[in-house]
């Protein structure tokens, strides 16, 4: 127990995806003009993070790892389909968004007209492939896999919809006028992400 | 006219609608690779090149894909060419692959490849749609090669790997290497910069908030 919960903290504050890995940045910068829809955009990339990594970790583990197809029968033991792992885990990751999109136009057109074209490039916000290929990288079980799912996902929508609060501050500061909007966007997540990195050295 | 559109469409990307500065897309990989010259390089050939071949074959075959499967399609076709450029990485460029890591897959997730195709490339013809996307993959290695230079020579004093005035490098004329700078957090700071002399220059881009 207390193992997952070491994970999940790590997932959720030390590695957090969208400031120490830099993961998703497009959707983080494009999304955070106020804390509602940022907020909603979080709870979106939980729910994709949440199916998606533990899915993806069952398909490393058994059919694409070295020797994972012996299960099927013998002579396949030996097979190797790392290669073909990118192509399937992002199959994986848009078909769940697509699922996700239309189940939010069905049963919640309020929210899906807010998050607009962003909804479709959450298929390609870097955190959700990102969360997966750490998840590969670093051989996750499927537990393990499920307890860094919700973490990370949980760290990314932490992220964003702080940087919106301190956007929705700025709107009253009086920024040089070139630098306004996305620039002075970009020095504040600079600031946080070095804010972020004094977590780096936490061991839990 | 046919002439002075192909060369808009290629070059309006670079500056007047970068994809980094303007449209904020494409900006994950931005920070992760431009801590040295050399990956950035290798990244901008390989984005450019991802970019313009999915444009154009996604293109050709707009007209097919039903509406509600097409990111599905969209993505098979990116996936399909960045597992290429991976391959041939791992094949010829070994030691670059090593150093990109996870990012030369995460090219797939690049939203300027993603982003064209969705905006241009569904409603445009092959050839347009190809230059579009190595318009686009240009903008983005301009900022790329930019940030990456500034960050190799105040970061380290070298250039490509090649120490620059004299083989001390700049360290020897009393230059003390910022640390800062191989850090992300820098990344951030050299493209917010970038925005601001971009928008300095180009009133139009200024946005209200």
């Amino acid at each position: 127990m207390e193992h997952y919960l070491s994970l999940f903290m790590k997932a959720c504050f030390v590695e957090n995806l969208a400031l120490a890995f830099f993961l998703g940045m497009c959707t983080f910068l494009a999304v955070s003009k106020n804390v509602k829809t940022a907020f909603m955009l979080g709870i979106a990339v939980i729910a994709i993070q949440t199916i998606t990594v533990p899915m993806n970790n069952l398909i490393f583990q058994h059919l694409l790892k070295e020797g994972a197809l012996g299960w099927v029968s013998t002579s396949l033991g030996g097979v190797d389909l790392t290669f073909v792992g990118l192509i399937s885990y992002i199959g994986t990751i848009a078909a769940m968004v697509q699922i996700l999109e239309m189940t939010l136009d069905r049963y919640f057109p309020a929210l899906y007209n807010s998050l607009g074209i962003f909804l479709p490039l959450i298929t390609v916000n870097c955190a959700i492939l990102g969360g997966t290929l750490f998840m590969v990288e670093r051989d996750y079980n499927f537990p393990e896999s499920v307890v860094f799912g919700v973490g990370s996902g949980v760290g990314w929508a932490l992220a964003i919809t702080a940087l919106a609060g301190i956007r929705e501050k700025l709107k009253y500061s009086d920024v040089p006028e070139g630098l306004r909007g996305l620039g002075i966007t970009f020095i504040t997540v600079g600031l946080m992400a070095m804010a972020f990195m004094a977590l780096g050295g936490i061991q839990l | 006219m046919a002439e002075s559109t192909t060369k808009d469409v290629l070059l309006d990307p670079v500056v007047k609608n970068n994809p980094i500065a303007l449209q904020i897309l494409g900006i994950c990989s931005a920070l992760a690779v431009t801590t040295k010259l050399e990956t950035a390089i290798a990244m901008s050939v390989a984005v450019t090149l991802v970019t313009g071949l999915s444009s154009a074959s996604i293109s050709l075959i707009r007209s097919y894909i039903p509406n509600s499967i097409r990111i599905i399609v969209q993505m098979t076709i990116i996936a399909m060419l960045v597992i290429l450029v991976d391959q041939f990485l791992k094949a010829y460029f070994f030691a670059i692959s090593k150093q990109m890591s996870v990012f030369v897959g995460l090219i797939i997730t690049n939203c300027i490849v993603m982003g064209r195709a969705e905006a241009y490339a569904m409603k445009n013809s092959p050839s347009m749609s190809f230059f579009d996307g190595v318009g686009n993959g240009l903008g983005y290695s301009a900022i790329l090669i930019l940030v990456a230079t500034c960050r190799e020579l105040l970061g380290k004093g070298e250039l490509l790997g090649y120490a620059i005035l004299g083989p001390e490098g700049i360290v020897a004329h009393g230059y003390v290497s910022n640390g800062l700078m191989l850090l992300p957090p820098s990344a951030f700071f050299l493209i917010g910069l970038i925005i601001w002399a971009i928008r300095s220059f180009d009133k139009t881009q200024v946005n209200a908030s």
